[in-house]
């Protein structure tokens, strides 16, 4: 669970239809004034596990082999996540996919998730599965805008694209990857269209970067001249 | 006149463009190929010509409305990737859902496995060069496309699942028109069969091509029948049960060679696995409400969660986070199979011929809707 209370509580709102704070728009009695999105959220809740949660055996394993390397163990409706520092990724990740009791020899996933008011913006996680022991785990890394991650392609060739994927929507810089190039946007886009300042509409950076290159665009009517 | 051989006969490596306009791609994939006379020396696969943002578009839908989306991600198997999301925010909201809307929500996944394994085949065997199974494919998915569209009112995105449960229940005699129709496909996946399975041509065109073995299709991250073409024993099915599959018997059906033929074996064998479990849930279906308790506004406490469900196409994976007051989710990601699978084209494709190219891109069963979202 987590640990700081939340202004969009349900209870207040059933009571109370016009929220006291002007946080929500419900009910649509609230003037439009009350529209004013809500603070972004700082970070997600990473909920630490009970006490009395047994810790599965490959994570008592890492712990003991990598004690420093670990931030923090997070439990949320059955998953597991290790949090652990951008410089000790590698180290993790070889130890999770090499040891007996982790075996995790499948990527499932690798993504990212952007959280801009906080200092070290960007979560990368990696989801795990091992087609032996059939378990998962998650790693989260967090990395400001101007760090880097260093590739897991080594490890899980898997990771390639997924690691192009989220160095093409989110703009986190990996180091040491294959074939680090855009992958769904075009080669010549600027900007990460996933990162939460991008806009959901319109051409996106372009515009506020350079409006004069964004305005060429708009007015190019042959499409080879775009290429 | 000069006695220098015209430049019709040198022996440079030749670069060609396959897609995004082509028909044997399944929709606009890219392969860039450089060839030695025939043979596929080193490929490129360019995707993202389709790509709408939809991970982007959910950030700003509330939950409810990204079912809707979710539909066009993998337009030909809608009903799976309805089911991964909505089993992934129940997860995450921690609903329990009725014991029949997970037996309506197995059989609908089956059917649509059934639906989309009959435009694979179809598709894939026509690239190769047989056209009657395509006619014949087709004609069955046809059938379950009325049982769809009998269902939930339409044939293609069928927005066939809620949150805690389904819109519907199944209509009257829909339960007796489903048995029928696995008694139809019984026969007709013989059909293909004859037409296919000892076929010489068939054999040669899909015998030792794009063999991968267990250890690098892992490696890959290659997923679904590809996965288990290879001899990988991995289904999300039997692995992490979801809906109700673990109430029902089925096989997992493995391939020794991890060639396009044994792919294609795995695919007709899971016609009838699917059939199979179809059949139980229709038998055993129980009676009670399709919509668990579910609040009117959808909002889940704050957390993340990765759920994964085998669609048609392999591990479909929805990994959710919620900032827990908004009603809308913080982030969305889909671990999409065609993706993940296209990414060992290139691997299974060097070495071999171009006309090979065509067979290995169906092999692995691609919708690039899934692929670029």
């Amino acid at each position: 669970m987590a640990d700081e209370p939340r202004p969009g509580d349900s209870k207040v709102e059933k009571s109370n239809p016009v929220a006291p704070k002007p946080a929500r728009a419900v009910a649509p009695t609230s003037k439009p004034a009350a529209k004013t999105p809500p603070e972004a959220p700082k970070g997600p809740s990473d909920p630490l596990p009970a006490d009395d949660l047994e810790r599965p055996p490959f994570l008592v394993a890492l712990q003991t082999a990598l004690p420093d390397a670990v931030e923090q163990f997070s439990y949320w409706v059955g998953d597991w996540t290790v949090i652990v520092r951008p410089v000790s990724l590698l180290e993790v990740a070889r130890f999770l996919k090499e040891s007996d009791e982790g075996s995790f020899d499948y990527c499932s996933d690798v993504t990212a998730s952007d959280w801009p008011p906080r200092e070290k913006r960007f979560d990368v996680i990696y989801c795990l599965y091992s087609t032996r022991r059939r378990h998962r785990v998650r790693i989260k890394v967090r990395v400001a805008e101007d760090e880097t991650v260093p590739s897991v392609a080594d490890l899980w060739p898997a990771a390639n694209w997924l690691e192009r994927e989220v160095w093409d929507m989110f703009g986190v810089a990996i180091t040491g990857h294959p074939d680090l190039r855009r992958i769904l946007m075009p080669e010549n886009w600027q900007g990460h269209p996933q990162r939460k300042d991008y806009p959901l509409e319109g051409p996106g950076e372009l515009l506020f970067e350079s409006p004069m290159e964004w305005l060429r665009l708009r007015n190019l009517t042959d499409e080879t001249e775009i290429e | 006149m000069s006695n220098e051989p015209a430049p019709i006969f040198d022996t440079d490596e030749l670069v060609i463009n396959m897609g995004p306009q082509h028909p044997s791609t399944h929709g606009v994939l890219r392969i860039v190929l450089r060839l030695d006379g025939e043979r596929v020396r080193d490929a490129d696969v360019v995707v993202g010509y389709i790509h709408r943002g939809i991970e982007k578009l959910t950030e700003n839908r509330d939950w409810t409305q990204i079912i809707l989306l979710t539909d066009r991600m993998d337009y030909v198997a809608a009903a799976s990737s309805n089911l991964g999301y909505c089993e992934t925010v129940e997860k995450l909201m921690e609903v329990e859902v009725p014991r029949r809307a997970k037996y309506i929500r197995t059989i609908l996944a089956e059917l649509q496995r059934v639906a989309s394994h009959c435009l694979w085949l179809g598709t894939h065997a026509m690239d190769i060069g047989a056209m009657t199974v395509f006619l014949y494919a087709f004609r069955e998915r046809e059938l379950i496309l009325d049982l769809f569209e009998e269902y939930c009112g339409a044939r293609l995105t069928y927005n066939s699942m809620r949150i805690g449960g389904l819109p519907l229940d199944i209509p009257t005699g829909w339960d007796r028109k489903v048995r029928a129709f696995c008694d139809v496909m019984d026969s007709k996946i013989q059909e293909y069969e004859e037409l296919l399975t000892n076929n010489r041509i068939w054999l040669e065109r899909t015998r030792g091509i794009g063999v991968i073995s267990g250890q690098e299709a892992t490696a890959l991250g290659l997923c679904g029948p590809p996965l288990r073409g290879s001899g990988v024993y991995r289904d999300v099915r039997k692995d992490e049960p979801y809906a109700a599959y673990d109430e029902f018997d089925f096989d997992v059906p493995l391939g020794t060679n991890g060639d396009t033929y044994d792919r294609y074996l795995i695919r007709l064998e899971e016609f009838r696995q699917s059939l199979r479990i179809v059949r139980q849930a229709i038998d055993g279906l129980p009676d009670g409400p399709v919509m668990g308790k579910v609040p009117r506004l959808i909002k889940p406490k704050a957390g993340e969660t990765y759920h994964a469900i085998e669609s048609p196409k392999g591990e479909l994976g929805y990994f959710i986070v919620s900032d827990g007051r908004s009603t809308n989710p913080y982030r969305l990601r889909v671990r999409p199979p065609s993706f993940c699978n296209l990414q060992g084209l290139k691997p299974l494709v060097i070495g071999h011929l171009v006309a090979d190219v065509v067979a290995l891109i169906g092999t692995i069963d691609i919708v690039l809707g899934e692929v670029d979202r």
